[in-house]
């Protein structure tokens, strides 16, 4: 178990770096709290499986420091970091059974035989392989091979953290929900560091207390799920996280409220911001009331989601979704209005506080 | 009643004149020839199963078919090892990779005779280099059937184990990166790596690589007639060139076909064994 920082981490693949768009990860520092559950989150090429391997050492960082537990280990190699990792695809040893691929790390380091055979019974129970401990790895089907590879992660009794890569992607969505339901439940027995990368924020959501949200090769912003909804800091969070993602409106500030082509949305206190900087006005669908009194929209088609419907409407030509509660009806001349708890104002697509705005 | 239509045999027809024309007329001639006797008039008579026991019973065969045998396996046991060392210690990218492909295809390129020519000459004890180094050691291919063997087998080795190489190497380059970062995670030893990733990822084509080997250093000819025409080592291949009678020659023929054909079968059966197949749930305790 260990808190793993990042101190400035930055890295590129080619060699020479100049710009920031030659690095895959820009600038990152970040701090793992020993024990805790986290996701990176972000979309395909976003630089999270580049941090995930400088953290276990198969990536050396072109600049920066990681440190577990507030010491140096940036130079040293993955086998002396002790780590575990799960990859996106089945990684097994064919010619082995079951039992002996999770037998497999542990026999490396010289466990004892006994303890071996307690531990690998454990881990086989969690990942549900046990009827299939004696079979040859060679001839299991994708899933069954990618629970090895996640019992192989998760046998170490003593590892620094567990990281997983995308380590669901070839589940079935079925057996998703129960492995991930496995995992959180092997995090709260044995309290390791887990990091999870995924590029899908139900996964995220379900399996971390914290998610961090990854864009362009930064960390966009670190928080609880309740946090990332509420309070999304970045418009991308807003856009990213959510089904449908955040009402992202070009706006024009005016005192102490905003201009939305002809009309006005007014806010608890006029924004502080740097002059020429881009402003945004951020809504997510569920706090976008349709009504008598407001902005005047129309509506272009309505979503039946199931449990709910998405309303997509244009309001001054900008396109803006709204959230229907159940059984609501749309009015004839429908206007938007905004629940001030979910308005937020971004600056060059970064957060601006808002006294008063619940912040 | 289903309709019953004979036009289907027409689609089929061009497949089995080929394999006709391409192996059951040939084959069967040498079946005919094997049970008949040619006598000098261009007669035939009918002769039994007489060559075939004429053949088996040939101290001359059963010495050749366990040369053959033995040739086989000293190959085999030389080469696939030293080709899996050589692709294991062949780079993985950058310039060396063509390099290292060009100067190991060059051997493969060169016809079997030619190979035997290049040898005949450079073992000879008074004007090949390689003869003339080890003249000192009492080396001489021409008299002594130990060196002979030798000269055979360096020349095998020097020809083909590059084969070897190459598809070994195919193997490896096809493993992928996670697997290496999964066994540095798993603290593998170098051996563990080779033992449970490459040399299981690279078993098929070793199989391939084996099978190709053994067949063709058991049907091994050109090399030897070149080096040692006529003289000992003779192997089946030789022999049957020396043998004169048609039916024999024939019967030869036949035995020595079926021979590779069941060798290769049994090698083929027992190393694809445990291949794949998913066996069923529960079906091994």
């Amino acid at each position: 178990m260990a808190r793993i920082d990042l101190d400035n981490v930055r890295h590129a693949y080619g060699p020479d770096p100049k710009s920031d768009a030659d690095f895959a990860l820009r600038r990152v520092s970040h701090v793992f709290e020993d024990g805790g559950a986290y996701a990176l989150l972000g979309p395909s090429g976003c630089g999270k499986t580049s941090m995930l391997n400088i953290i276990s050492g198969l990536v050396a960082p072109t600049e920066g420091r990681v440190l577990f537990n507030g010491e140096d280990v940036t130079l040293l190699s993955t086998e002396k970091r002790n780590i575990a990792q799960v990859f996106q695809f089945p990684v097994v040893y064919d010619s082995m059974t079951v039992r002996e691929n999770l037998a497999f790390p542990l026999r490396n380091r010289r466990m004892k035989t006994d303890e071996i055979a307690r531990r690998v019974d454990e881990v086989l129970e969690t990942v549900g392989l046990t009827a299939l401990a004696g079979r040859k790895a060679r001839g299991l089907t994708a899933d069954e091979k990618q629970k090895i590879s996640l019992g192989r992660g998760l046998v170490r009794p003593d590892v620094n953290a567990v990281l997983f890569d995308e380590p669901l992607t070839v589940v079935d969505p079925q057996m998703k929900w129960q492995l991930r339901a496995s995992l959180r439940d092997v995090h709260r027995r044995s309290r390791a560091t887990m990091i999870y990368v995924t590029h899908d924020q139900t996964e995220a959501l379900t399996f971390a207390d914290k998610v961090v949200v990854m864009y362009a090769g930064e960390i966009v912003q670190v928080g609880t799920p309740a946090e990332l909804f509420e309070r999304p800091s970045h418009t991308f969070v807003g856009y990213f996280i959510g089904s449908p993602g955040m009402n992202v409106v070009p706006v024009a500030i005016d005192g102490a409220g905003v201009r939305i082509g002809e009309s006005r949305v007014a806010l608890p206190a006029a924004p502080v911001v740097v002059d020429g900087a881009r402003i945004e006005l951020g809504v997510r669908p569920e706090f976008v009331k349709l009504g008598a009194a407001g902005i005047p929209a129309s509506v272009i088609r309505v979503e039946d989601a199931g449990r709910y419907r998405v309303a997509h409407l244009s309001m001054q030509g900008h396109p803006i979704a709204a959230m229907l509660r159940e059984g609501e009806k749309i009015p004839a001349d429908p206007k938007v209005s905004f629940d001030p708890v979910g308005v937020h104002l971004y600056a060059d697509s970064w957060r601006v506080a808002l006294n008063g705005a619940g912040q | 009643m289903k309709p019953v239509n004979q036009k289907a045999w027409f689609l089929v027809a061009p497949v089995l004149l080929l394999v006709a024309f391409t192996a059951i007329i040939p084959l069967m001639t040498v079946v005919n020839y094997s049970v008949q006797y040619v006598a000098t008039n261009a007669q035939f008579h009918w002769v039994g199963d007489l060559w075939y026991r004429e053949v088996l019973h040939s101290e001359k065969f059963w010495n050749a078919l366990w040369r053959n045998l033995v040739f086989s396996c000293i190959i085999l046991a030389i080469q696939i090892p030293l080709g899996v060392l050589i692709a294991l210690n062949m780079p993985r990218k950058g310039w060396g990779v063509p390099v290292c492909l060009v100067l190991m295809a060059l051997p493969l390129l060169i016809p079997w005779y030619v190979v035997g020519m290049i040898w005949q000459m450079f073992g000879r004890v008074d004007i090949g280099l390689f003869g003339v180094m080890l003249r000192d050691f009492g080396y001489n291919y021409e008299n002594d059937p130990i060196d002979a063997w030798f000269t055979l087998v360096l020349m095998d080795v020097w020809h083909w184990t590059s084969l070897v190489a190459m598809l070994a190497y195919a193997g490896l380059v096809s493993i992928p990166d996670a697997y290496y970062q999964a066994a540095r995670i798993d603290g593998a030893s170098k051996w563990s790596v080779f033992r449970f990733i490459q040399l299981p990822k690279m078993g098929r084509v070793l199989t391939i690589a084996i099978l190709l080997r053994f067949m063709d250093s058991f049907m091994i000819f050109t090399e030897p007639f070149a080096v040692i025409a006529g003289g000992d080592p003779v192997f089946l291949s030789t022999e049957l060139k020396q043998t004169v009678e048609l039916g024999q020659k024939a019967a030869m023929s036949i035995i020595y076909f079926l021979i590779i054909l069941l060798t290769s079968w049994v090698f083929y059966t027992v190393m694809t064994r445990d291949d794949g197949a998913p066996r069923p749930q529960g079906g091994v305790s």
